[in-house]
């Protein structure tokens, strides 16, 4: 039961770095409908963006971590003006291509810049550990947990209190009745891809808290953050943090349970459960558990 | 004067007089010039090309043949799929099994892997008929990392991590592709693959031609162009789109079981996500729903990183030993890799085959530039 109780936090704190990635892509796919493959590689340079604030300038951690948010924040405005503006009207394949390929440069200025080592990235949680019951919780999940929850209580009251955010809602649903009521659909989706940049710098301090656990790949998550966004929905994030728990737990308890229960599945399944439940459940509901069906027009 | 009849002159061949015209593959006194140089090319190509120029070219055609696989599913049905490299292992492993374990021939081991690249695109192909767009995409990169599990895991067939030996024989009757010797003149084992790969590149571009001309193949562009205006027309969408499935990962499947017996060993390592990617960029930067397209992107994606790979110590900033400051050759060819897809996607969209179909355009043309 303790092990049980165990795994379920391990995955929550995973889910909520799950979530921390998923809600930067739900941003961008709210206002624009593109689904932005280098997400990972933004979340790499926020991470990395407070590890040279904090490490190499020595500002505090918390400041660090302000300048990472607005780095990162910037560089997805840029990234929208400067190449995905240029992508208007193309079909869905052409931009997730691009996207993709934007990745690949991306992560080789990361490396370029800060080299292949792993690094400290020296968030002041460091190892330590609460202990509540029977359970030991490190630090940074618990600190992960709240962000991410932070983050969609923000979202929350982005969305439903602020005028941008009743703005990026309307442009979400009706592009043209939006600009039609003199809402600016281009600062819409500059914010988008602003927030959508912010989000990801603090899923990547998260990411890359602890030990040397720095490192260029720390972008990767992304991939598995994928099935967290589907499984939600791609235009809901309250469906991003519920997706983002359920793949967390899933993994922490197959990598808990599988190897001794289900040895025949293999070693390493846990890596490929994201996989398996995605699937699962898209076959179940084509549109994710929060997200809104497509009408399709004849 | 002179100059504009021979405008006219060139355009009037070009012109269609009756149906059989319209349905003609060689059309043109050109287009059947362009043949008979590419079967010349074909036939004298490894005689003067050097061995290390043959071995990018036999793994361009390899690739070849697995994006014009992928152009019929993306290009021409207009489903994304990050899964290809799934269907190349799949190949790649049945090539390795019934070929190599089982020693059977040549012809029996590719079409056995064009069997199971068929087989496993119907069990895929369905997903498709529930999900549309980013959704298609995101759970076919699923596949692929669910795929690269089996191959790391089940041992028995796939030999796990270590990889495979793959002693698939390469003899069609007599003529033995691995030591082919004709008229006294030994070939390397690169420049007889030459000729076996590159001779199924021409098949399969000739299929898929004849293909996309058929009702199922004028099916798949409907259902492409607007899958509901198709559907109303009579074009069964779920038929339709398995079959798009089915034929794209077939030929994915002939394409890895032919890598696989070209580079003698399998790793599951290979059969990932980044193989997907690369095949996308191939028709991207080919030129997506045409058949030559896919073949150009194949020749440039495989033979950039050659290319960057032979000047290194030519292109200022790369490091070549290790220990030198500036980019790895590896860091290089990733960014570059990145960036010809950007830039092809935000400057030249139809890729490399309309490069040149405006420098066609604009001789037939001449002196009009319009």
């Amino acid at each position: 039961m303790n092990n049980f109780l165990q795994y379920c936090f391990g995955g929550s704190a995973l889910g909520a770095r799950y979530a921390l990635v998923a809600l930067g892509f739900v941003v961008i796919h709210r206002a624009t409908g593109v689904i932005n493959f280098a997400q990972g590689s933004i979340v790499a340079l926020g991470a990395y963006f407070t590890f040279n604030a904090h490490q190499t300038w020595g500002l505090p951690f918390v400041v660090a971590v302000g300048i990472a948010v607005l780095g990162a924040a910037a560089v997805g405005v840029l990234i929208e003006r400067f190449i995905l503006r240029r992508m208007a009207g193309e079909p869905v394949f052409s931009v997730i291509m691009l996207t993709i390929g934007l990745l690949f440069v991306i992560d080789q200025v990361v490396t370029m810049v800060w080299g292949q080592d792993a690094q400290n990235l020296g968030d002041p949680w460091g190892i330590d550990t609460v202990t509540a019951g029977e359970i030991v919780m490190a630090v940074e999940d618990l600190w992960s947990i709240g962000l991410a929850f932070a983050v969609v209580a923000a979202f929350f009251v982005f969305f439903h209190y602020s005028g941008t955010g009743l703005a990026m809602r309307a442009v979400a649903i009706d592009e043209e009745a939006a600009m039609a009521r003199g809402i600016s659909v281009r600062r819409v989706v500059a914010v988008a891809w602003g927030i959508s940049g912010a989000v990801a710098a603090i899923a990547g301090v998260t990411l890359a808290s602890g030990p040397a656990a720095l490192r260029p790949s720390v972008g990767l998550i992304a991939l598995a953050a994928f099935p967290a966004m589907i499984l939600g929905g791609l235009d809901s994030p309250f469906g991003a943090v519920v997706g983002g728990f359920i793949i967390g737990i899933t993994q922490t308890l197959t990598a808990g349970y599988q190897p001794t229960h289900a040895s025949w599945l293999g070693e390493d399944f846990q890596a490929v459960t994201p996989y398996v439940v995605m699937i699962v459940i898209l076959m179940l509901r084509p549109y994710g558990l929060f997200g809104t069906k497509e009408v399709e027009r004849l | 004067m002179t100059a504009i009849l021979r405008g006219r002159d060139s355009a009037n061949r070009a012109m269609l007089r009756d149906h059989l015209d319209t349905t003609a593959l060689w059309r043109t006194g050109w287009r059947r010039a362009g043949l008979v140089i590419g079967l010349l090319v074909y036939i004298v190509a490894p005689l003067y090309l050097s061995d290390f120029q043959l071995t990018v070219v036999d793994y361009a055609g390899i690739a070849a043949i697995g994006a014009i696989g992928l152009n019929v599913l993306t290009g021409y049905t207009g489903q994304i799929s990050l899964g290809h490299g799934f269907f190349l292992g799949a190949g790649a492993y049945t090539a390795a099994y019934v070929g190599g374990e089982l020693d059977l021939p040549l012809p029996l081991w590719l079409a056995t892997a064009a069997l199971a690249g068929a087989l496993v695109g119907a069990v895929i192909g369905p997903f498709a008929l529930r999900l549309r767009g980013s959704y298609l995409a995101i759970i076919t990169l699923g596949l692929v990392f669910i795929g690269q599990h089996v191959f790391e895991n089940w041992d028995s067939v796939t030999g796990g991590l270590n990889g495979l030996a793959v002693t698939a024989p390469v003899e069609l009757g007599p003529v033995d592709f691995a030591e082919l010797d004709v008229a006294g003149h030994a070939f390397t084992r690169n420049g007889g693959y030459f000729y076996l790969i590159w001779g199924l590149v021409a098949l399969v571009a000739l299929l898929v031609k004849n293909l996309m001309r058929s009702r199922l193949g004028r099916a798949f562009q409907a259902v492409r162009d607007r899958d509901s205006a198709a559907a109303v027309m009579g074009v069964r969408l779920a038929r339709t789109k398995v079959m798009s499935f089915v034929v794209s990962s077939s030929l994915a499947a002939v394409a890895g079981a032919l890598y696989g017996s070209y580079q003698r060993f399998v790793n599951p390592d290979e059969f990932g996500l980044f193989l997907s990617i690369r095949y996308v960029a191939m028709i991207v930067i080919g030129g997506v729903a045409t058949i030559y397209g896919p073949v150009l992107g194949a020749l440039f994606i495989t033979a950039v990183p050659h290319v960057i790979d032979a000047w290194s110590d030519r292109i200022p900033g790369v490091a070549t030993q290790p220990g030198e400051s500036g980019i790895t050759v590896f860091a290089l060819n990733q960014a570059l890799f990145g960036v010809l897809i950007v830039g092809f996607l935000l400057f030249e969209p139809r890729g490399l085959a309309a490069v040149w179909a405006r420098v066609k355009t604009y001789f037939q043309s001449w002196p009009f530039s319009y």
